[in-house]
């Protein structure tokens, strides 16, 4: 093979890979090197000798058992809420004309794009004793002494969900936009009513979005700890408070990579299920395309797949009831046009969801204005005192500046690692590509609590603990593979024939790139580079443990703040990031029109 | 008002999007066991027609009557109409079986029929014992039988196909073709057929109804839109054309006196109402063209200057001039010792009154 390839002069194959080389050497190096450490820290003792001590620890206290069946249970619900409640929203993105779904996703966008902790500091003003709808109930008589909406697991829930919907219906989107739209009314020329139709064609058909937006909401949920820590009782203390209080208070790394061992394992049995149901790696998300086109294998499978028949045949029958029952009250006329209550229904729950995903961030705009000394609602009077508050404390200044910065530097770094692998991945054809995709997607699926302690005990080792740089690197550890993944989104759509035409046509490669791909595919690697900016401007977890008692970024500034008490400075830092963000999307989303709309793009790209 | 012929009966159909007219007032009618095609270019209406018929869409105006039933604003899931999909529309999720058995499960048919019938809807399609196999494990052909059987299975009195081989290749869509037209013919089934496709419509059709910007321009079978087309959009679609300006001068009952280009005298039919002085269009068919040879004679005679001959094989096409600048064609079937023509050559370009059509310019010509 070597001696034929030699005689032919031509390069071997591999070498066309080393797009590659850098982002696999770079998690390898930040991620899977760490964890891997870490992992191995929970089964040795001090001396360096295997050992279970920690494990037993683990499951005898009780304690910790418990947590974890919090953690499950608080993550399970959360997953029903935003998956039940993103469902009809995305339903109603997927079936509505392009133009109006431009519009609509912008609430989507909007809070997706928000902070998490800015969107959790809203829901304070919105829920707490003294909040807007409390405020709302007693007005009108609804009740006589404030609601508990928060400190207890409804806020959590609440808040959780808010979080984590946008994620669901993007998900759920992507995969309900590549259903035919003609099956629908194929189906209701073969005798199905609309309820029929939606549930024995396209439910089934959305499953796999549906599963990998429930599978993305629950992994995200169990790694999850600012909403509980401010939402919560104390009652609702999840795995990653305990693996942060057993790093930042005890110092125990091995009982802290036991735990971590634990909801890795969970996390991994859900994917593991994930698979088994839909039969295609959670990993393979970029190329989402319904998978139930594959004959399930597995007993899991093969259970799921009976149940799933039997489920749609019912509800199908149900609605098919129903619908005979209204059109007895109301009869069908042939003579006249009918008017689809359906689709009403359909705009009204929908456009309620937007409310409820994009509203409640805008409630910190008029408390952050308010001259009580205290979160409370409705505002009093009108101050920019916390502004002043804010933008003359040198810590937070500091921290503003620190944020922007390691956010754009890692957002570069992404973008550097990320693209070129992108192109490789999607151009290529790549030896072992499973296993390179799984190795750059995995932080997305492996909680971030995790990577930051990991990185955590590896920067103690090398001195980058405190450091922009350590940041940066972390950083950009999970913010590549929505990098890789939308670039790659944006190249399986590209026509390639484009470039060939380039290269017929006269132009290097470099040139193609320079005038015909770069120019086409704009819009996504834009939506790539803010992805990883906003990322990393919202990021907690490892800005927590590895920027440091002295050099914290923004978010990990207002979280020490508001551990020992939320002050209506907060308001003012979270309007600033709210409005920040805002027009950043702003800007991006009416560039992106203006491409498309741009000359250079009007290629018919279909 | 039942109306036992007519399987469909539509009047006065309008439909507009936004602004846009996909229909301006569409009457058709068909029996039972007809094959109709609705011919036109993309963005003629017929797509707007067959969706409304099948009550995917809402008409503004108009009627349409299904097996006798007034079914205007019917939803589609209760008006027994079989309808074959451009992309075929197979559900991907479920095997051929239970695609099949679909149409009749929404029926409450007992499981024990659905066997028997998809069964034997298979066997009509030539595809027994594909059942537990997914549609996209076939190739498009057998995709198109399969969305074919899903509509036969219930006997619907229509089945709509909406440019139903729009996506094979050459070759497999003539099969198609004819297996369509035997199925049509060993079944009886009525057929309502969507294409922008001339030869498909002139080769599986009963009757072919002519679409252009929303309005139906002309009913008949394919012999009468080819030899009798009724405007110059139908003279031009269907079949190649020559069309020649020409002014009447006199009419007597269906012929026309006409005075053709550099006042040459023309003879042609006419169906339409006619005046004298009246500009109009003269459509010859290149194959009722002859190249005539000296002492020759014809009903008509035009002179032309030879541009080009092409030997196709079975036929031999001339490209000729005539006086004015319009461009004509001719096709005559290639014979040994045929005599030579040089390009530039001056020909005399002979055909019948009978082969000749006198078509009234459309009203929107004159104006624009």
């Amino acid at each position: 093979m070597a001696a034929r390839l030699a005689m032919s002069g031509r390069r071997p194959e591999w070498l066309g890979l080393w797009p590659l080389a850098p982002i696999v050497l770079f998690l390898g190096a930040v991620f899977v090197y760490p964890v891997g450490q870490l992992l191995w820290l929970s089964v040795v003792d001090g001396h360096g000798h295997l050992t279970a001590f920690h494990y037993a620890r683990l499951f005898t206290s009780g304690t910790y058992v418990k947590v974890l069946g919090i953690t499950f249970e608080i993550a399970s619900w959360t997953t029903l809420i935003a998956v039940g409640a993103g469902y009809p929203l995305a339903y109603l993105l997927a079936t509505v004309a392009n133009r109006a779904r431009n519009h609509l996703m912008l609430w989507v966008l909007m809070p997706f794009w928000t902070s998490f902790l800015v969107r959790t500091f809203a829901w304070l003003v919105l829920l707490g004793r003294k909040g807007a709808i409390n405020d709302w109930l007693l007005a009108i008589g609804v009740t006589d002494a404030p609601v508990p909406l928060i400190y207890n697991r409804a806020g959590v829930l609440i808040g959780m969900s808010h979080a984590l919907m946008p994620i669901a219906v993007m998900t759920m989107l992507a995969v309900m936009r590549s259903i035919d739209r003609s099956l629908s009314g194929a189906a209701s020329t073969l005798g199905a009513r609309g309820g029929q139709s939606f549930w024995r064609i396209y439910f089934p058909l959305s499953m796999p979005g549906v599963a990998a937006g429930a599978l993305l909401v629950f992994v995200l949920s169990c790694g999850f700890f600012i909403t509980p820590a401010l939402l919560g009782s104390g009652r609702e203390l999840l795995i990653a408070q305990v693996i942060i209080t057993q790093i930042e208070e005890l110092m125990n790394w091995s009982f802290a990579g036991a735990v971590s061992v634990l909801l890795l394992g969970a996390t991994l049995a859900v994917v593991f299920v994930y698979n088994q149901l839909f039969g295609r790696s959670a990993f393979n998300l970029p190329q989402a395309a319904p998978s139930v086109e594959r004959p399930r294998s597995g007993w899991v499978g093969r259970l799921g797949a009976l149940v799933a028949v039997r489920l749609v045949a019912v509800m199908g029958w149900i609605c098919d009831r129903v619908g005979e029952a209204l059109d007895w009250i109301r009869p069908i006329r042939a003579d006249r046009p009918r008017a689809t209550m359906s689709r009403g229904v359909l705009w009204v729950v929908g456009s309620l969801t937007l409310v409820y995903l994009a509203a409640p961030s805008f409630f910190v705009i008029p408390v952050s204005v308010s001259e009580a000394s205290y979160i409370q609602w409705p505002p009093v009077g009108f101050t920019l005192a916390n502004y002043q508050l804010f933008l003359t404390n040198p810590v937070y200044v500091a921290a503003m500046m620190r944020s922007l910065v390691v956010g754009l530097c890692s957002a570069a770094l992404a973008m550097l690692l990320g693209v070129p692998a992108a192109f490789a991945l999607t151009r290529r054809p790549v030896p072992g590509k499973s296993v390179v995709l799984a190795i750059i997607l995995a932080p997305l699926i492996v909680p971030h609590i995790i990577i930051a302690i990991a990185l955590f005990f590896l920067y103690a080792r090398v001195g980058l603990v405190g450091t922009t740089l350590g940041l940066v690197l972390g950083h950009t550890c999970i913010s590549v593979p929505f990098v890789v993944v939308t670039v790659m989104a944006v190249l399986t759509n590209y026509d390639e024939r484009l470039d060939q035409a380039a290269g017929n046509l006269g132009a290097n490669p470099w040139r193609t790139l320079r005038h015909v791909t770069v120019p086409l595919i704009l819009p996504g690697l834009v939506a790539a580079f803010l992805f990883a900016f906003v990322t990393s401007l919202d990021e907690l977890s490892i800005a927590l443990f590895i920027s440091g008692g002295t050099r914290p970024t923004l978010p990990k500034q207002m979280w020490v703040d508001s551990m020992l008490r939320v002050s209506p400075m907060v308001t003012a830092v979270s309007t600033v990031v709210l409005l920040f963000v805002t027009s950043i999307i702003l800007i991006a989303e009416f560039t992106r029109r203006r491409l498309e709309r741009a000359p250079v793009t009007t290629v018919d790209r279909r | 008002m039942t109306d036992p012929v007519h399987k469909l009966r539509i009047r006065g159909l309008r439909k507009t999007y936004g602004s846009v007219v996909a229909l301006v007032g569409a009457d058709l009618e068909m029996r039972a066991g007809e094959f109709v095609t609705l011919l036109g270019p993309s963005g003629s209406g017929k797509t707007t027609l067959l969706l409304i018929i099948a009550g995917l869409v809402q008409p503004d105006a108009g009627e349409v009557w299904i097996d006798g039933t007034l079914s205007t604003y019917l939803p589609a899931y209760r008006r027994d109409i079989g309808m074959v999909f451009q992309n075929y529309a197979l559900f991907p999720h479920m095997t051929l079986y239970e695609n099949i058995a679909f149409p009749l499960r929404m029926r409450r048919v007992a499981e024990s029929r659905i066997r028997e019938e998809v069964r034997r809807v298979l066997t009509i399609v030539r595809l027994p014992g594909v059942e537990d196999r997914l549609p996209s494990q076939l190739s498009g052909g057998q995709q198109q039988r399969i969305a074919l059987a899903r509509c036969l299975v219930f006997e619907p009195p229509i089945i709509l196909m909406d440019e139903p081989l729009g996506a094979l290749d050459r070759k497999l869509r003539q099969q198609l073709q004819l297996e369509i037209r035997d199925l049509h013919q060993r079944l009886g089934i009525t057929v309502l057929y969507v294409t922008h496709d001339q030869e498909e419509a002139l080769a599986m059709s009963d009757r072919i109804c002519l679409m252009d910007e929303g309005e139906i321009e002309q009913i008949g079978t394919p012999g009468d839109l080819y030899f009798r087309p009724r405007t110059v959009f139908a003279a031009d679609f269907l079949g190649e054309s020559n069309l020649i300006d020409a002014v009447v001068t006199s009419r007597t009952d269906r012929t026309v006196d006409l005075e053709g280009p550099d006042g040459v005298p023309i003879t042609a039919t006419v169906a339409q109402a006619i005046q004298p002085g009246q500009k109009v269009k003269v459509l010859v068919r290149p194959e009722n063209l002859r190249v005539l040879a000296a002492g020759e004679a014809a009903d008509n005679c035009l002179r032309a200057r030879l541009r080009d001959t092409i030997l196709l094989g079975q036929v031999t096409k001339y490209y000729a001039r005539l006086p004015d600048g319009t461009d004509v064609s001719v096709a005559q079937l290639t014979r040994p010792g045929q005599r030579r023509l040089e390009p530039g050559d001056e020909v005399c370009l002979g055909f019948d009154r009978a082969s000749a059509v006198g078509l009234p310019l459309p009203e929107s010509a004159t104006r624009g």
